[in-house]
């Protein structure tokens, strides 16, 4: 919502010029008669669209870079997702678990949610649609090499390909492989290295030398 | 044959179209409402879903994501007796008429 006024809240919907579909429209006037009837309040959705505003990737690249700094955290996160995380102060929302596959030289896991379009939304913010497009849910399980040729990642044959298909109970977040050339690098540094694709396993880590491109592109 | 919704490995030739679109206020207002019940108990991300699946085929492959969300929460609050179809038409054509 670009505008949080107390008017404004009242028609969260668009610019008065902007087409709302059917759907759209019935979705405001749904919001509209929970609020007047008091089962829900406006302060409660506002809330929630703060809390989906704060949570993004970098949360996800925070978690991944202890991981590759520090052998004992990764291996509580492996074994021990939810607990990990909340070492870092990131909580998880009570109703999916989550669970940390590990990227290796001969394994490497990537994610769909084939049913929809679930997802570590605690950790990464929300999916992008091409994650939740029909697409990649039809293709990501049947053609995952090609699929990740298309987001520019080419792994070779000797590389085993696991495509994990998450549900609504349990999500996963892939712990991507540390790039070659990033010893030394500080967590803050490699964090930086730590894409959402990656976490989502349809690219590497950026390599170190790929950090200033990272910067001004979009993932 | 599988549930509209079981596409995982359905035949496709489409690349993946890896633009993004900045949410419009409706669509974060659509998540945020479905997570202030949920937060509330009122209902949970099975009936969401479920709510989902059950959209026609036709709607289903049309709608855009939170379309389908709009689809599930209207069926679910309809079901559960909270709305009623007749006051979200009259108060849709309302927001309608104030958008025009």
């Amino acid at each position: 919502m670009t505008d949080n006024h107390d008017h404004e809240s009242e028609h969260p919907g668009v610019q008065p010029d902007s087409e709302l579909s059917r759907r759209a429209r019935r979705a405001i006037a749904m919001r509209e008669l929970l609020v007047q009837k008091g089962v829900v309040a406006a302060e409660e959705v506002r809330e929630q669209i703060e809390r989906t505003r704060a949570r993004t990737p970098a949360h996800g690249s925070r978690v991944v870079a202890r991981a590759w700094v520090d052998p004992d955290f990764k291996a509580r996160l492996l074994a021990d997702a939810r607990a990990a995380v909340y070492e870092l102060g990131y909580t998880l929302t009570h109703d999916a678990e989550l669970a940390v596959v590990e990227n290796t030289d001969e394994v490497h896991h990537v994610i769909v949610c084939t049913l929809c379009s679930c997802y570590p939304t605690s950790l990464l913010g929300p999916p992008p649609d091409w994650y939740k497009s029909f697409a990649y849910r039809k293709r990501a399980v049947v053609e995952p090499r090609a699929v990740m040729r298309e987001f520019g990642l080419d792994l070779g044959d000797h590389v085993q390909v696991r495509v994990i298909d998450s549900a609504a109970d349990l999500r996963y977040l892939v712990l991507p492989r540390r790039p070659v050339g990033s010893d030394g690098m500080s967590e803050g540094e490699l964090a930086a290295l730590v894409t959402r694709d990656s976490m989502i396993g349809v690219t590497s880590a950026l390599e170190p030398s790929q950090t200033r491109v990272a910067a001004s592109g979009t993932r | 044959m599988p549930a509209i919704h079981d596409m995982g490995g359905m035949p496709s030739d489409q690349p993946i179209d890896q633009s993004s679109h900045e949410w419009a206020d409706w669509e974060h207002m659509t998540n945020a409402l479905v997570g202030a019940l949920r937060h509330r108990g009122m209902m949970n991300v099975d009936e969401l879903r479920r709510g989902i699946e059950a959209m026609r085929p036709d709607e289903y492959h049309s709608a855009t994501y939170y379309e389908r969300w709009s689809a599930s929460l209207e069926t679910l609050l309809v079901e559960k007796g909270i709305l009623t179809t007749e006051e979200i038409d009259a108060r849709a054509a309302e927001v309608g008429e104030r958008w025009a």
